[in-house]
């Protein structure tokens, strides 16, 4: 079998074997040859004692999803793995380590027809001291992949640095027992030779690059109450704030959170909460509150499954109806999703630049699938979007807060200036600021909302669009992955696929989307939602041109290529 | 302190915006809102370098007819909005005025939080034991037999005492003023703004509306026959012991304010792009 251009593995284990300091090694010992790599975690909400598996592709090109089908299992014991059974799929090219002391494997591994082949990961770990079969496993892994002890050993020298000489000496005897126990055995799978890059790799993850996007785009402040999977974002952001002159505040909940960050870019230093679901669904009303005191925000919502608390661990495509529908009153709001892990950090920074500009509240809909996802990618290039509001300055005369400048965004006083002196106010208010509810006030501020953001020419970042078929993709968010990917198996078929993907949500493009629309037949809608929010919310603000399917289903599972494709060659 | 700058000569008139304010005749908060003014001018700032942030109902209404920059937000939430301003801005003087029902039902969680903070602020609440906007409901400082359309026969509920409550959770500085002397309120917002830390000042406010029987509190009220103490257990027995009517300072705390440090912001951010490379 020749090279190929992308190889998958799972590490499975009980919660705290270690198998996802396995996985992301593995990342990074590739990543640091030049590979490119997506690593994704499974797991359930618990701390300890649950179950947990990493999920790594390694490829030549970058990418964005996950396979269907997993080159290689190293199970480093199988006593929650059935829970992971639809998730990590063999077949019979699979290769399944399998330690005979760690259980029975699950269904998924026995029924594929996968060849197994067992080593004692847990007995030779005891024969080290200190000793852990998660070691044993990099040590299989690396020579099946066909890096080296030293590929392998590097990260996890780095991981250990603190921990003394004994523990990383112990690793390294663990890479090594498990690098020479995997001596002979058959792996067809390798990967082709990476592309010679001249830039330096980047490893991150898609909450990393949100926060790092959001500060290039000029946050400096941000509040934080913790929720999974949103977390990472805000405890990157603590530290990282700080050496840069801003600030990060615990909030006692998202209720306050979003208050915060109002108040701080009330006070003129711009500001974002991070949250997923339960906690948007709270700071719903203060989003109002920013779209009517005109205060630029950003609020970034990593989704997980829902309602209610729903699948904390798992991602959805489910908060955009709450995103885009949610405020109360005629509120516009920006509302944008990222693509990609590193599509992440850009994304953040153009809403943040957005809000800014726009002084409007943007919201940011990632998801837990590309936020927890960590993927080595090229360095994600400086772009221009940095955050500069108009603001007022050497004000004489009365200072009209929200006067009616012809595009709907007028200059805002920040505190300590002096003249401009006024009161931000969530009632409906006059162009002073003073509230009122008279009818032409209230019509003209409602006007100058929308037309700031109608008015505005958001650019060809609207959407990415690949292809020129006559049969067209809609997709959004991290699904845009999946989708180009079996664009591309479909075009090994011969079927030429467009893929459109809207990275701004609101306000709607309808005139961008027509034009990216031209001449396609049929479309394709795909999500991952239950009840087909995408797809209403294309019926309601959109012409489709053309016959409609709807490929649709909820988490927990990731949407693959694999099916996709199947929708693309099921309709004919 | 650094929250203060000083200009000459202003007057009380100087922080008053032309807005003719809107309460009813005889309403507390007209003269609180004279003793915020007398407050200002007496410390002498500069009606540009002080925010007044409010929530919603009837004392909330307050920033619109200062000359201060101010923010009239949503209802409850003016603590965690005045932190998000003041720790990214501490140059600021920042004062946020709520009511018993803004402040202690459904801000009664930013309540805990922003005493146990302790961010350099000073905190007004406008106590008339009643929701006044919404016509008449019981709020959490309403007497249990207080009879209302929401509550026939009176709620039925113990009122919550928010003196002690703050002091359990950390306030800096506790007082309580009458709204018919504002000369001594002022001086007491005065002290309350200078004071390091968070500050909480409530201020009797009848609601001469829909709580006539408020009229009486001029008669009821008197100094604290005490001088203020930083000790909290003296503080707290005197408090619990209180019948609510005692005016003036009753607690000053020697807590170290919470301010992160905030810096110029530098934009060379290739200290922390060296977390990503490999």
């Amino acid at each position: 079998m020749g090279a190929s251009p992308s190889i998958s593995i799972a590490i499975v284990g009980s919660g705290g074997a270690g198998a996802l300091t396995t996985g992301n090694s593995l990342l990074e010992a590739a990543s640091a040859a030049g590979w490119h790599g997506l690593f994704t975690r499974t797991l359930g909400p618990q701390i300890r004692g649950g179950e947990a598996a990493g999920l790594l592709r390694l490829a030549v090109h970058p990418v964005d999803c996950l396979p269907g089908q997993f080159d290689l299992i190293i199970g480093i014991d199988w006593l929650n793995a059935h829970r992971f059974g639809d998730e990590i799929k063999a077949g019979p090219q699979t290769l399944v380590i399998s330690d005979p002391r760690g259980g029975e494997p699950p269904p998924m591994v026995t029924r594929s027809g996968a060849r197994v082949v067992e080593i004692p990961m847990k007995e030779m770990a005891k024969s080290i001291t200190d000793g852990r079969p998660n070691m044993i496993a990099l040590g299989i892994a690396s020579r099946l992949l066909g890096f080296s002890i030293e590929q392998v050993f590097a990260p996890i020298a780095k991981r250990l640095a603190d921990k003394g000489p004994e523990a990383i000496e112990a690793s390294r005897d663990g890479i090594r027992a498990g690098f020479d126990a995997a001596a002979g055995i058959d792996f067809d799978a390798q990967l082709a030779a990476p592309n010679p890059s001249d830039t330096r790799r980047w490893l991150l993850s898609g909450n990393e690059a949100t926060a790092l996007g959001a500060i290039r785009g000029g946050v400096r402040f941000a509040a934080a109450y913790p929720i999974t999977p949103a977390t990472e974002i805000l405890e990157w952001l603590a530290p990282s704030l700080a050496k840069i002159g801003g600030v990060l505040l615990q909030a006692e909940d998202e209720l306050a959170a979003i208050n915060m960050i109002i108040g701080s870019s009330y006070g003129g230093t711009p500001a974002l909460t991070a949250t997923s679901g339960p906690g948007l669904s709270l700071m719903i009303e203060a989003l109002g509150l920013a779209t009517a005191a005109e205060i630029p925000v950003v609020v970034v919502d990593v989704m997980r499954g829902g309602p209610s608390t729903g699948i904390p661990t798992k991602s959805e495509q489910t908060d955009l109806s709450i995103a885009i529908y949610g405020l109360h009153g005629d509120a516009p709001h920006l509302v944008l999703a990222p693509q990609s892990v590193g599509d992440c950090l850009f994304t953040t920074q153009w809403a943040t630049y957005l809000a800014e500009t726009l002084q409007a509240p943007a919201i940011v809909l990632s998801d837990q699938f590309m936020g927890q996802s960590r993927a080595a990618i090229e360095r994600p290039a400086d772009v221009a979007f940095i955050g500069a509001r108009t603001v007022a300055t050497n004000i004489s005369g009365t200072y009209k807060r929200y006067a009616l400048a012809s595009n709907g965004v007028s200059p805002m006083a920040i505190p300590g200036t002096l003249g401009g002196q006024y009161t931000a106010d969530g009632l409906t208010h006059s162009e002073t600021g003073t509230p009122t509810s008279g009818a032409t006030d209230h019509l003209a501020q409602l006007d100058k909302r929308r037309d700031k953001l109608d008015h505005f020419n958001f650019g060809d970042h609207w959407a990415s669009v690949e292809g020129t078929g006559d049969l067209a993709l809609i997709t959004w968010g991290s699904l845009t992955g999946a989708a180009r990917e079996a664009a591309g198996r479909a075009a090994t078929d011969g079927l030429d696929i467009r893929v459109i993907a809207p990275r701004l949500l609101a306000p709607v493009q309808p005139e961008r989307l027509a034009s990216a629309l031209e001449g396609v037949k049929r479309i394709l809608v795909v999500e991952q939602t239950h009840g087909g929010q995408f797809h209403r919310f294309l019926r309601a603000h959109y012409d489709l041109p053309a016959p409609v399917r709807v490929f649709n289903r909820p988490g927990p599972l990731p949407i693959t290529a694999g099916e996709i494709h199947r929708a693309i060659t099921d309709w004919r | 302190m650094s929250s203060v700058s000083t200009r000459l000569a202003h007057k009380p008139a100087d922080y008053k915006s032309d807005l003719k304010p809107i309460w009813c005749p005889g309403c507390g908060d007209y003269h609180v809102l004279m003793s915020f003014t007398r407050a200002f001018a007496q410390l002498g700032l500069a009606p540009e370098k002080i925010a007044v942030i409010s929530g919603i109902g009837c004392s909330s209404r307050i920033p619109a007819y200062t000359n201060c920059y101010g923010f009239h937000g949503v209802h409850g939430r003016s603590l965690a909005l005045a932190a998000g301003l003041k720790v990214t801005r501490p140059d600021l003087t920042v004062v946020v005025a709520s009511g018993d029902g803004d402040g202690y039902s459904i801000g009664g969680n930013h309540f805990l939080h922003a005493c146990r903070r302790n961010i350099d602020m000073t905190y007004v609440v406008m106590d008339n034991r009643i929701y006044g906007m919404t016509k008449g409901q019981p709020s959490p400082t309403t007497e249990p037999e207080f009879d209302t359309a929401l509550t026939p026969g009176g709620s039925g509920v113990a009122p919550f005492h928010p003196l002690v409550v703050a002091l359990a959770s950390g306030a800096n500085f506790i007082a309580r003023c009458f709204s018919g002397e504002p000369n001594e309120t002022a001086d007491v917002l005065a002290a309350a703004i200078t004071h390091p830390g968070f500050s909480f000042v409530e201020i009797l406010s009848p609601c001469v509306t829909f709580r006539p029987d408020q009229k009486e509190w001029k008669e009821l009220v008197r100094p604290a026959p005490v001088v203020a103490t930083n000790d909290q257990g003296k503080a707290a027995r005197r408090l619990m012991t209180d019948d609510g009517f005692n005016l003036g300072v009753l607690y000053r705390g020697d807590r170290v304010p919470f301010q992160p440090a905030v810096g110029a912001s530098d934009t060379d951010l290739s200290v922390l792009e060296k977390d990503f490379e490999l």
